[in-house]
């Protein structure tokens, strides 16, 4: 590991600050995935500021009826709140389909959003990678790509974002709150990942510099009635091969409100909208979820080894909104 | 001291340990190196095995990706600091009593990432294979699949997951530990 500066930020303005005045410092938060990329050299950083002890880590309700998670939220403290269980339960879900006990007890929110991707040569210096090093190629296109994106990648890379947490986020449509500078911002998650195009060492629309404050949840009804389902190959503490943030509130046979997100198939959590689309004031039956899927998996380009995904993601879209369908009918 | 290290002081299991340490230094080699606390053992190094487990501030994390430096001024436990005296923890005595690993190396971090999940249960967390999350559910019972789903990032390549699951299922009806298994459940751990 190259050797680096400490500094523990004692305020958000503080911290921000010590960013600024050095285009080589990274934050720390739980640190679960910058130390282990420190260890292998992907990332370099010549100095870490400490964030994990300013006071973003409580969970308030805003004025409007939404939460606010702080940024340095534990994936764990997340996941365990009443608030977020009875409201948001695919976001505990989620959390809790993560990782393992150890790591959701360190990793947070902000950290989590901004992870990188597990690609095996991301993470293989001795390999050439667009997004580790721009212009050096994507050796996963014609290599092992099993578990990398259907969805909204390019000629230059193939990565999948990992998180679970930011898949039930993106189909509540939570904003992203952040500090510069400047002053404070806001982008919604939907327009917070960047699209891959040529250059996918930009991940993000944060502005240079930026510290995730938070993440707002506005207040969405049909939240209370959701689920995550993570398929992965072994039963627990693994990344997904495809996942699913569904919710669904029928009335009368006819779908009055259902928002879809995926993971595991794209650069970023995948918010289904031309399936949402389709569902919405349509029959609640299994030939409209199928339907509604097969419209937002039209867009699929599945490498040579990954199309098994556009049927999972389709089968999971079938069976949890009829699982939700069949709930909300009880 | 250089720009790149720092003196800090680690409270380990109640004591005080003021040391330099290259800011790069993980809580586990500081542990292990510098203060020879060797109970805490080094499997992968990269947060995947769960053999260097210990307890910051009563919470289970794995020390080889928590930075010393980020550790200062926190209460941290090791499986040296579990048993009072000569007094077993009774998630120690349990492994013992039901011969919770065969080669020895994963069982400082089972015991102690048991431990967490004990305390993580008490306080009425769900896991991922709890049916219902919602608060109104109720805390769900410990049972064996519970069990096994939240000691997940806890790797045994010996393979003693059925004597790891009966150990902390017997731990958490010891009559000091909050977290209590249902007469219900009992059965069908055993």
């Amino acid at each position: 590991m190259k050797e680096f500066q400490y500094q523990r930020a004692g305020d958000v303005r503080g911290a921000v600050a010590l960013l600024s005045a050095d285009p080589e410092a990274r934050f720390l938060g739980g640190g679960t995935n910058l130390v282990d990329l420190m260890k292998t050299g992907v990332e370099r950083p010549a100095r870490l500021i400490d964030i994990r002890r300013l006071p973003l880590d409580r969970i308030e309700p805003t004025g409007d009826g939404g939460l606010r998670l702080g940024a340095t939220v534990t994936n764990s403290d997340l996941a365990a709140h009443p608030e977020v269980r009875r409201r948001y339960p695919a976001l505990a879900q989620a959390v809790l389909a993560g990782a393992s006990g150890q790591l959701r007890n360190m990793a947070t929110v902000g950290g989590n959003l901004l992870q990188r991707t597990r690609c095996a040569y991301f993470a293989d210096l001795s390999k050439p990678c667009n997004k580790r090093v721009p212009g050096s190629g994507c050796p996963a296109i014609t290599g092992e790509h099993h578990n990398h994106a259907i969805l909204g990648a390019s000629a230059h890379c193939v990565a999948t974002h990992p998180s679970d947490m930011g898949v039930a986020l993106t189909a509540f449509d939570a904003i992203v709150e952040y500090e510069t500078a400047e002053g404070p911002g806001e982008l919604p998650l939907a327009d917070f990942y960047l699209p891959v195009g040529d250059s996918p060492h930009r991940e993000t629309a944060l502005p240079p510099g930026a510290l995730i404050t938070g993440v707002v949840l506005p207040p969405v009804a049909v939240a209370a009635h959701s689920r995550y389902r993570k398929v992965r190959e072994r039963a627990s503490y693994a990344f997904a091969i495809g996942s699913i943030a569904a919710a669904l509130d029928v009335r009368d046979g006819i779908v009055h409100d259902v928002r879809l997100a995926f993971g595991a198939v794209a650069s970023r959590p995948w918010r289904a909208r031309a399936a949402e689309r389709l569902l919405a004031g349509g029959p609640a039956d299994a030939d409209a979820f199928a339907a509604a899927a097969d419209a937002e998996l039209a867009a699929a380009r599945p490498l040579a080894d990954n199309a098994y995904k556009v049927t999972l993601i389709r089968n999971l879209v079938v069976s949890e909104l009829a699982t939700l369908a069949q709930e909300g009918t009880r | 001291m250089t720009t790149t290290s720092s003196v800090i002081t680690l409270n380990v299991n109640g004591e005080k340990h003021t040391l330099p340490v290259d800011h790069r230094t993980t809580l586990l080699d500081a542990l292990r190196e510098r203060l020879d606390l060797t109970g805490t053992k080094k499997g992968c190094d990269q947060g995947q095995c769960g053999a260097c487990t210990v307890l910051i501030d009563g919470r289970r994390v794995v020390s080889c990706l928590q930075l010393a430096m980020a550790a200062e001024d926190r209460e941290i436990t090791t499986v040296e600091g579990l048993a009072e005296d000569d007094r077993l923890h009774p998630v120690q005595q349990a492994f013992l009593d039901l011969d919770g690993y065969q080669c020895g190396y994963c069982t400082p971090g089972q015991i102690c990432s048991a431990v967490g999940v004990l305390a993580e249960h008490a306080e009425g967390w769900p896991s991922a294979v709890t049916g219902d999350v919602r608060p109104e559910a109720g805390a769900p019972a410990l049972t064996a699949e519970e069990i096994r789903e939240r000691m997940s990032g806890n790797l045994c390549r010996c393979g003693a997951y059925v004597a790891i699951v009966d150990a902390v299922a017997r731990a958490a009806q010891a009559p000091d530990q909050a977290s209590a298994v249902s007469a219900q459940d009992e059965g069908s751990i055993r």
